[in-house]
């Protein structure tokens, strides 16, 4: 009864790919536009002198970063993690408690983030994996409120109200005080990761992965031990969470409790499942969404939440596979077309 | 530390378990039932909270506060269930966790429209703002109603669940549910019952609570995860291990506050005391809660089935 349903919505968004045809799909299409768009944001906006929009979008990236990682157990592997933004946290902890002691090595600020996520991502996840479905859910949530009451007492990193970061991370001479730098470094880890992700769904950790959400007993059966699979991406999306932490308190110069509070957590998942689950550019498009929404909605009314709320309950309700999952179905249609109308050329000659 | 005091953060920890249970008893059966995850209790606890507070400070009694939430949040979940949870039983987890944090911030908006960011004043009645002497120990005697009002209606769920019909069909629709359908019962009339018992119980909680809490929006969320915990511990589904999970984590959290700081003080110096203490003691229930899982995945309590 606890196992959750299988949904048939997330094995789609990942499994259909539209047959390899030598014209681009519009998915590919929407991608390279997506990316291209991203990487000219700091030129336009050193153009038209809104330093402003830099500050914006490295939100959206590491927010897309953050949300992408979330995406490899949730959208993959099927787990669904509500304590997600433990791992922002960590990382941002992680910067700002190095650089409070006067080390501001990115390299180390990195490696320290990296190196507590799996340690933490390690423990929780073998423990919370010990269930599923709801007790799942409750128990990632728990385990972020847990460390989120840790940092609202350590008085002398700011407690409740958060620690100014004292120095930027800086690797060499590539320091991260600069917004444009921060967003170029932010943007390349971005498209790494995406390169990355269409890499592993058709690996074999990938589709071991999605296997075990589909059937976990018959992948049991199958001689596959389930739980290192599930495991080792629960770590590697914590490590990846981290390394966007780093990021994120560079880009607000601040660290706070607030990162890891549950909030953040329900936010990357709406920002996961309006993208698409699943799909690794989804969450890209969610967090773009959910960020220039959310600021359209605060410059609007000070109540934005009294919208933001209902919007996201309506589109849960009314969308099934997110904006991603709209694209993958009109490229299915049109492969479907094609096809249709190549075998009526081939019955013709 | 002496024995009074630590009678008296017991029976602290009494009151905040029972105030759980009210919190974990709908909670644990609507997932029980239609597996359902509700995150949106805690705004039902929050708008209790505040429906009560309201009706007590316009008119001055406290009771009348009390009466008013019952129908009030029968209303609220009724146009809950209508508007949006009715689409959501189907649905996967994940559908149910978005959709209800999406109406968590909406509440907490809504009541921060309407009453404002800062805490809603509510005093203790005065009939019973005095203390009561407890063999020797004066102990606040509106403290001692939320723990005395808390076991009545713990007793009462359990012989509501064990005793009656009704009972009997929410136990049955717990465990098979297709079955029970099938045998011509209205599951759906069931779940929404069930539904709105554990609204009125979330509601009941806010307003009284409201009195030594501070009622203000967002004030239900820190409850919800609390909640979220006991039920872990006590099993999903299971009322008696809501009660018991209840009880065992509003003890240990009070009292862990007060003797956590004081035993480190012994063993520590000072400074690391001070600093870990407090840490340690916020993180406590929550060890309880992964050393729990570790042995035992399915809860202290789990539900048997047959």
């Amino acid at each position: 009864m606890l196992t959750p349903s299988p949904s048939s919505r997330i094995a789609h968004a990942a499994a259909v790919r539209p047959a390899a045809s030598r014209r681009p799909t519009l998915y590919t299409l929407f991608v390279v536009l997506l990316l291209a768009g991203l990487a000219l944001v700091p030129t336009y906006a050193a153009l038209s002198g809104q330093a402003f929009y830099i500050t914006l979008f490295a939100r959206i990236v590491v927010f897309a970063i953050a949300a992408l990682s979330l995406d490899l157990i949730l959208g993959i592997g099927g787990l669904v993690s509500f304590g997600h933004a433990l791992y922002l946290g960590l990382g941002a902890y992680a910067a700002g408690m190095l650089a409070q002691h006067g080390i501001d090595n990115g390299w180390i600020h990195l490696g320290v983030a990296v190196a507590v996520c799996a340690a933490v991502g390690f423990v929780t996840g073998f423990i919370s994996l010990r269930t599923t479905g709801v007790a799942f859910i409750m128990i990632t949530l728990a385990f972020a409120q847990m460390v989120y009451f840790l940092a609202v007492s350590l008085n002398q990193y700011g407690g409740d109200d958060g620690l100014p970061l004292a120095a930027s991370s800086r690797f060499g001479n590539v320091s991260l005080a600069d917004p444009a730098t921060l967003y170029y470094v932010a943007f390349g880890f971005l498209c790494l990761l995406l390169l990355f992700g269409t890499r592993f769904i058709k690996a074999r950790f990938g589709m071991t992965l999605a296997g075990i959400r589909m059937n976990e007993r018959r992948m049991k059966a199958l001689g596959v031990p389930t739980l290192q699979y599930k495991l080792g991406a629960y770590v590697i999306a914590a490590i990846v969470c981290g390394i966007a932490g780093v990021l994120y308190a560079n880009l607000t110069q601040f660290v706070s409790p607030s990162y890891m509070s549950w909030t953040t957590s329900g936010e990357l998942i709406v920002m996961v499942v309006i993208g698409g689950i699943g799909t690794f550019v989804g969450p890209v498009v969610g967090a773009l969404a959910m960020v220039l929404v959310e600021e359209g909605l605060k410059s609007a009314t000070e109540h934005w939440m009294f919208i933001m709320g209902p919007l996201i309950v309506v589109i849960v309700l009314l969308t099934r596979r997110g904006l991603v999952g709209v694209l993958h179905s009109a490229d299915v249609r049109r492969a479907a077309k094609t096809a249709a109308s190549g075998k009526l050329m081939e019955g013709r000659s | 530390m002496n024995v009074s005091l630590f009678v008296m953060q017991c029976l602290n920890g009494m009151q905040l378990g029972v105030l759980l249970f009210l919190m974990a008893a709908g909670l644990t059966l609507v997932f029980g039932i239609v597996n359902f995850v509700n995150l949106a209790h805690g705004s039902l606890y929050m708008m209790g909270a505040f429906v009560g507070a309201l009706v007590y400070n316009t008119t001055g009694s406290f009771l009348l506060g009390v009466l008013a939430v019952i129908p009030a949040m029968l209303a609220l979940a009724f146009v809950l269930e209508l508007l949006v949870f009715n689409r959501l039983y189907q649905r996967d987890h994940l559908d149910q966790v978005l959709a209800t944090f999406g109406l968590i911030l909406f509440f907490n908006e809504l009541a921060r429209m309407i009453w404002g960011p800062s805490p809603y004043y509510m005093e203790v009645p005065a009939a019973l703002s005095g203390t009561v002497d407890l063999f020797g120990i004066p102990y606040p005697a509106y403290r001692l109603l939320i723990v005395a009002a808390g076991l009545a209606v713990a007793l009462g769920c359990y012989l509501l669940i064990h005793r009656t019909r009704i009972g009997m069909l929410i136990r049955a629709g717990a465990t098979h549910r297709a079955m029970v359908g099938a045998l011509g019962v209205n599951i759906k009339l069931l779940n929404s019952l069930v539904f709105g018992l554990g609204a009125v119980l979330a509601g009941m909680a806010g307003m009284l609570a409201g009195p030594i809490l501070s009622v203000q929006p967002g004030m239900g969320e820190p409850v919800l995860i609390l909640t979220m915990v006991v039920i872990v511990i006590g099993g999903i589904g299971s009322i008696r291990g809501a009660f018991l999970g209840a009880l065992i984590v509003g003890v240990i959290d009070t009292v862990g506050r007060t003797l956590l700081p004081a035993v480190l003080r012994g063993l520590f110096e000072r400074g690391t005391a001070d600093t870990a203490g407090p840490a340690l003691a916020s993180m406590l229930i929550y060890i309880l809660m992964a050393v729990v899982l570790a042995l035992r995945p399915q809860g202290l309590f789990p539900v048997k089935h047959g």
